[in-house]
């Protein structure tokens, strides 16, 4: 054993004690600056998974709003705003639920707050209510029309635009800009009311716009006439013409 | 004869070899097993200070492209619920528009994560399709940016939600080159991984996350993936559902009902 010690070279004794201390030094340090709970539930400390779940809340959520302003939360769901919660208008307002004279939610009041949903833009889902605040009776704040808990309008909406602005605009510059929508689309007054539940009709047939553009239909005469029976008959018309801007391009 | 005997020796010697090798090879087994059931006793004990026990829960969500009218309250109320810094690069959650013109032109774009609104400037070109996409962190069942963290300050619990130690976190920035969403960022003055948890604060309270909760048109659905009863599963029964870079297989949770292909 001593002559086996004794044969190895003095600089491979010296480095396998650095080694060593460098491993010992290590597996201190690792343990010294691992946390306790580290790899308890997973390769992560347990405890942040509580310090997650610590962090403050701001929103209350609408169903606390009910407790003391059962109201206005009754109002709000009878009418258009039912899906919206009280807090994306009146903003964060966990502070004014556990102490309300102290803290007093926002009240958005003024002509811009709304149109952050209702402002047109053609990128939004058609059905939406939207307006062009500059030309939507301009200069008066919305809340004088609308109650913003139950912003049915003064009148229901007479125009289909008001939710569909995207096709009338298309419409209104096409060439059946004279077609009311109520032509090829019956609609039940209750759509404008309720519009997911009570969905317009829509043509199902090319007879349809044959009534007015077959060779034989007794329609203006400036209207232009295609051949039914040999003008693309395996489609229906809609396939190729988009009915609220018929133009073939 | 004499070399008999010594293969007898040899093989005694083999055996008792064998069950020494046997017994090194088990014994880490076993004080691995001891030590183990000691982790399950803590793991089925283990719930938060509020009751909530994180084992029994799964969180997902929907988003309906169809129904999002890009007014941007979800952006404002994370930043609001979640300290998020004001500026306009920073974000849990935002919303992008899509434009796709006939030329085969696509633009997207997220002016302040969608917080000031979208403007509608015009161009000859004609649009073919337009909408708006919520984006958010996706709480991937194989999350990328987990797998990248040096020092396991970024996981994924057992409710499925992927959270960030900011206590334990150095800041080197991986997880958010890793993270194929661009979901994560560094806090500008705690210099720590920032992204979306869900909410965890509110759902181990059984609030809603609050970009759900101030979601005009029910764009947004929150819920358990693994219970029956849940908006969650009814909202992927109902739905063609997509999810986000699917090929990267980080096996999403936040499932896209009429997700347009271009989206990416
Ligand atoms: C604990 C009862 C309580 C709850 C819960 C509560 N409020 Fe109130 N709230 C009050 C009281 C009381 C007032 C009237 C204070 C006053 O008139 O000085 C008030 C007033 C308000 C006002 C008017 C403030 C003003 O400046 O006139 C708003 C807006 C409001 N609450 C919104 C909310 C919302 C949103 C919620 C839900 C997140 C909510 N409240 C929950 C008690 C409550
Ligand atoms: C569409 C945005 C919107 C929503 C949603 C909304 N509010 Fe309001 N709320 C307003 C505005 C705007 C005012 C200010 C009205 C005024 O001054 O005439 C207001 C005023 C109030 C007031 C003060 C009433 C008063 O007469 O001064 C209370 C209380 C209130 N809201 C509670 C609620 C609660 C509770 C909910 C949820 C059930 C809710 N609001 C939802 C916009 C909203
Ligand atoms: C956070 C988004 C949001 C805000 C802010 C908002 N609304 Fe609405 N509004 C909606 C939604 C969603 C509907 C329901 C649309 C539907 O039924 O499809 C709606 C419906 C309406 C309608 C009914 C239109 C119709 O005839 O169908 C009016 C009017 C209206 N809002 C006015 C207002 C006014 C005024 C304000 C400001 C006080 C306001 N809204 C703020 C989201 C919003
Ligand atoms: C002078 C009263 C008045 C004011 C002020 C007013 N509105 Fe209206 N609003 C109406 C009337 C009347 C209708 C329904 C008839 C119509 O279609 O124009 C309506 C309809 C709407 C509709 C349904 C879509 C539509 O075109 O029918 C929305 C959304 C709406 N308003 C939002 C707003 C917003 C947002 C503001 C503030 C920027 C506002 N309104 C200000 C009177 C008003
Ligand atoms: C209050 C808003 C509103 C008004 C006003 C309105 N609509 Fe709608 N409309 C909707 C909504 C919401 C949908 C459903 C969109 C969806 O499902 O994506 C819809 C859908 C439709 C559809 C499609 C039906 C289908 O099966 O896809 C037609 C057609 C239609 N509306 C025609 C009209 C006509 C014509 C008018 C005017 C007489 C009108 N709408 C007025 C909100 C409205
Ligand atoms: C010439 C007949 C015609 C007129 C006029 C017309 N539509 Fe249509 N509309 C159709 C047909 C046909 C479809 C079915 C299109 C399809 O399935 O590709 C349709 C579909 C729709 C849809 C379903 C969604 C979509 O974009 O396809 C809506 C909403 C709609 N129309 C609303 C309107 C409104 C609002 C007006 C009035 C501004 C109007 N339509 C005028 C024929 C018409
Ligand atoms: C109520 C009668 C009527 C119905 C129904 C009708 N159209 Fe038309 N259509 C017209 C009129 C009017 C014009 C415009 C004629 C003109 O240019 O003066 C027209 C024009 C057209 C044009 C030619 C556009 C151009 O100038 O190149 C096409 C294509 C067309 N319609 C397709 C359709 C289709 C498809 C349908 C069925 C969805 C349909 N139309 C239903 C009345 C109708
Ligand atoms: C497969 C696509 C397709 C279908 C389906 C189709 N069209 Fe056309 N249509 C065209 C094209 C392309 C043109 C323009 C070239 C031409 O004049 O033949 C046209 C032209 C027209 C014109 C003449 C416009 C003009 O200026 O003279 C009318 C009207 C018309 N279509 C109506 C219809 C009607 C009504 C139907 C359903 C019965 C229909 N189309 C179905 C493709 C189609």
């Amino acid at each position: 054993m001593k002559k086996f010690l004794q044969k190895i070279p003095e600089q491979v004794k010296r480095l396998s004690i650095l080694l060593v201390v460098v491993v010992i030094v290590f597996i201190i340090a690792t343990s010294l600056l691992t946390p306790k709970d580290f790899g308890l539930i997973g390769h992560f400390r347990a405890s942040s998974v509580q310090n997650n779940a610590n962090k403050k809340m701001q929103y209350a959520g609408q169903e606390t709003c009910s407790d003391c302003h059962e109201d206005m939360w009754k109002t709000k769901n009878a009418g258009y705003h039912k899906n919206l919660s009280c807090e994306v208008c009146h903003g964060p307002s966990l502070n004014h639920v556990n102490e309300p004279d102290q803290f007093k939610p926002v009240k958005p009041k003024g002509r811009t707050f709304c149109p952050v949903c209702h402002e047109y833009n053609p990128s939004r889902p058609t059905g939406f209510p939207q307006i062009v605040t500059a030309s939507h009776n301009p200069r008066k704040i919305c809340i004088t029309c609308h109650n913003p808990h139950n912003p049915t309008p003064p009148q229901t909406p007479k125009d289909c635009s008001a939710c569909h602005a995207e096709i009338s605009n298309a419409k209104s510059v096409s060439s059946h800009m004279d077609i009311p929508c109520t032509k090829c689309h019956k609609t039940s007054a209750k759509h404008r009311l309720s519009p997911r539940e009570f969905l317009p009709t829509k043509p199902t047939q090319r007879e349809f716009c044959g009534q007015c553009h077959s060779k034989e239909a007794k329609s203006d005469e400036s209207i232009p006439r295609i051949n039914m029976t040999t003008h693309e008959p395996r489609y229906v018309c809609w396939q190729c013409h988009y009915p609220h801007l018929p133009e073939a391009q | 004869m004499e070399n008999n005997i010594s293969q007898t020796d040899k093989k005694v010697e083999r055996r008792s070899f064998l069950k020494k090798l046997a017994i090194l090879a088990l014994a880490p087994i076993a004080f691995g097993f001891l030590g183990s059931t000691d982790k399950l006793k803590t793991i089925k004990k283990w719930m938060l200070e509020n009751g909530y026990v994180p084992n029994n829960h799964k969180w997902g969500m929907g988003i309906d492209i169809n129904k999002c009218i890009g007014c941007g309250r979800c952006a404002v109320a994370c930043k609001n619920e979640n300290n998020v810094p004001q500026e306009p690069f920073f974000f849990r959650t935002w919303v992008e528009r899509y434009r796709i013109y006939e030329d085969g032109d696509i633009q997207v774009d997220s002016p302040n994560g969608s917080i000031d609104g979208f403007e509608n400037w015009r161009t000859n070109k004609k649009m073919l399709r337009s909408f708006f996409v919520p984006k958010i962190c996706n709480h991937c069942e194989n999350p990328p940016c987990v797998q990248v963290c040096p020092v396991g300050a970024t996981f994924k619990g057992e409710d499925g939600v992927v959270l960030v130690d900011s206590d334990y976190c150095v800041g080197c920035r991986y997880c958010i080159q890793a993270c194929p969403y661009g979901a994560r960022f560094l806090h500008p003055e705690t210099h720590t991984a920032e992204k979306c948890t869900f909410c965890y604060h509110r759902i181990v309270q059984d609030k809603l996350p609050a970009c759900v909760e101030v979601c005009p048109t029910q764009a947004r659905v929150f819920g358990e993936l693994n219970k029956k009863a849940s908006p969650l599963v009814r909202f992927l029964r109902m739905n063609k559902i997509g999810v986000l870079k699917p090929s990267l297989n980080t096996e999403p949770k936040v499932y896209y009902a009429n997700l347009d292909m271009e989206v990416k």
